[in-house]
């Protein structure tokens, strides 16, 4: 029990960013009208790509072969995340805003 | 790049870069949720990945206090150059139909990202920590194998298996599972085996992402889509918890709880429970399939055009079948010929025709159809007894009476169109084959009702060609 309660307290500011992340994704997603359910939701895909962060970091700090060659597959991947989730929801929305007479 | 660790506060500036690019996350979100400034949205939520990608490039530091080195920072740019351009010509390619695939596939590759990140790092941290890496990994692996799956049906390259047994294999799996992690927190093992431990965690969950999607079916593609997405965004939050990166840990968790909620519309859209779709029990059977199934009308190519020039409202459904067939221009040509000859014509949206919440708005934009005239199910149910004609364009299951009147079929109590309320109904379909659920559609049978066969395409360039020699 202690090493959860050290958990806890050692990571505070971790779990209040997640719980309050949770309502604030609730809120401001409630009430989108379903035209833009499937570019909403490759606009969050790519949001998620976000963990090219994480990839960086680990790329940036590679020194063993294993942390090179999974690091670079998983930034590679990441940025294909990322580069093509942008992409495609713009081509979505641009679609959307052309025909506005 | 020392400069500016030597003189400037560079730890505070990138921790601020992360608050930035979290309100930018949230900005762009906010704004993709208006038909108006959706594409502003995108923008700034690209602009919120871009910042923090460079001041982590330039600003971060392992916990011995290094910096990233030249060398290292170089291989970065380089594989990330790789990743957008191989990335946005792939996005750039891909047809309008084959988008809800598309963002199957980029969902994957985050998900493998988060689960090779986690798969490096887990163990590199207080022992309270590894927990988190676990849940990534685990997280992370079901997400790219599941949504591979997803990608893989959409394409027409995988099956679907339907089974009860799948349930409960499933069920084992998740147990399995859940004892793995336990075994690896808490088992005290040597840190060999403890890899070997992880090792099989990661293999499992790559397993169970493929069972998980295997047995649900058709109908149900959206659902397991934005569900995936959303576990994805978890996997990249758990990432984050590792690195203690605030930006990484709002960002996926914006992701996962937007994906949530969107998974539950779409659930209640249908409605359906969750759990029943991830059960997968949909398709096939039911215990209306024997009823007696009456006779089908078939209408001429010039008896539809006369129909239809001579008709005040016409309603055009669309469903997957207009998207497999490319169809949506040739429609939109429809369209505004009936337009010149005086004729109302408006499309019925079902919030999931077609393989996504909102795929049909995204083709018939394509195809420079006014936006105007897409009008939602709720809105245009109350006129449909006005309407003199109803096109369905490859739409099965979204105007299916049995919804309303059959307790017995699956779709029982689903909202749908009610395309049987209206005048007459033209229904253009390739055979009579049955749905993307695989239930008896009663609407082929009503009186009202004449079919049309032929793919989609051509039957409507044909119609087009007849309407214009009238």
């Amino acid at each position: 029990m202690e090493s959860v309660l050290t958990f806890l307290t050692e990571n505070k500011d971790a779990i209040f960013i997640i719980v309050l992340s949770i309502f604030l994704g609730f809120e401001v997603i409630s009430n989108v009208p379903s035209v833009l359910h499937t570019p909403l939701m490759s606009g969050a895909n790519a949001i998620s790509g976000v963990i090219i962060i994480g990839c960086i970091i680990l790329v940036g700090h590679a020194s063993t072969t294993f942390e090179w060659v999974l690091g670079s597959v998983a930034l590679f991947m990441a940025t294909l995340n990322v580069a093509g989730g942008y992409v495609v929801t713009d081509r979505m929305l641009e679609m959307f805003k052309k025909k506005k007479k | 790049m020392i400069l500016l660790n030597t003189f400037m506060p560079g730890p505070v500036v990138l921790e601020y870069s992360y608050l930035l690019s979290a309100i930018m996350f949230v900005i762009g979100l906010k704004l993709q949720s208006h038909p108006e400034t959706a594409r502003k949205g995108n923008f700034w939520a690209a602009a919120g990945m871009i910042l923090p990608m460079i001041t982590t490039l330039i600003l971060n530091k392992n916990s011995a206090g290094e910096g990233i080195s030249f060398a290292n920072a170089s291989a970065v740019i380089l594989i990330i150059a790789a990743g957008s351009v191989v990335g946005s010509i792939m996005a750039r390619k891909v047809k309008m139909t084959a988008m809800p695939q598309m963002v199957s596939f980029f969902n994957a590759t985050g998900g493998a990202a988060s689960a090779a990140v986690a798969l490096i790092e887990y163990d590199k941290n207080p022992n309270e920590a590894v927990l988190v890496g676990l849940l990534g990994l685990v997280v992370g692996s079901i997400a790219f194998s599941g949504s591979m799956i997803a990608y893989g049906k959409l394409d027409g390259k995988v099956g679907d298996i339907f089974s009860k047994v799948m349930t409960w294999v499933n069920l084992v799996f998740m147990l399995v599972i859940t004892v793995l992690v336990l075994l690896v927190l808490f088992g005290g093992f040597e840190p060999q085996i403890n890899t070997y431990l992880v090792y099989s965690l990661l293999v499992l969950s790559l397993i169970y992402g493929v069972s998980f999607v295997m047995p649900i079916g058709g109908a149900d593609m959206p659902v397991v889509i934005s569900l995936l997405n959303s576990l994805t965004g978890i996997a990249a939050a758990m990432a984050g918890f590792i690195y203690k990166n605030e930006a990484m840990i709002l960002g996926g968790i914006l992701v996962g709880a937007a994906g949530t909620i969107l998974t539950l519309q779409m659930c209640k859209a249908m409605n359906r429970s969750l759990l029943n779709v991830i059960v997968g029990a949909f398709g096939g059977g039911g215990a209306s399939a024997n009823q007696e199934q009456g006779t089908i009308k078939e209408i001429t190519l010039s008896d539809s055009a006369v129909l239809l020039s001579y008709s005040q409202k016409v309603v055009i459904i669309p469903g997957y079948g207009l998207a497999v067939a490319q169809a949506q221009h040739i429609a939109h040509e429809l369209e505004s010929l009936l337009e010149n000859k005086g004729v109302d014509v408006r499309y019925a949206i079902h919030p999931v025709a077609g393989r996504m919440p909102g795929h049909m708005n995204v083709l018939l934009a394509e195809a420079d159809v006014s936006y105007e005239r897409l009008i939602e199910m709720d809105d245009i149910n109350p006129d449909m007894p006005n309407v003199d004609v109803v096109i369905v364009i490859g739409a099965n299951d979204v105007v299916n009476p049995a919804a309303y009147d059959d307790p017995g079929s699956p779709i029982y109590g689903m909202p749908i169109i009610n395309a049987h309320f209206s005048k007459n109904i033209i229904i253009m379909k390739r055979g009579m084959g049955k749905g993307y659920a695989g239930i008896e559609n009663f609407l082929f049978f009503n009186p009202k009702t004449r079919m049309l066969f032929g793919d989609a395409k051509s039957t409507l360039q044909k119609l087009v060609s007849e309407i214009k020699s009238l």
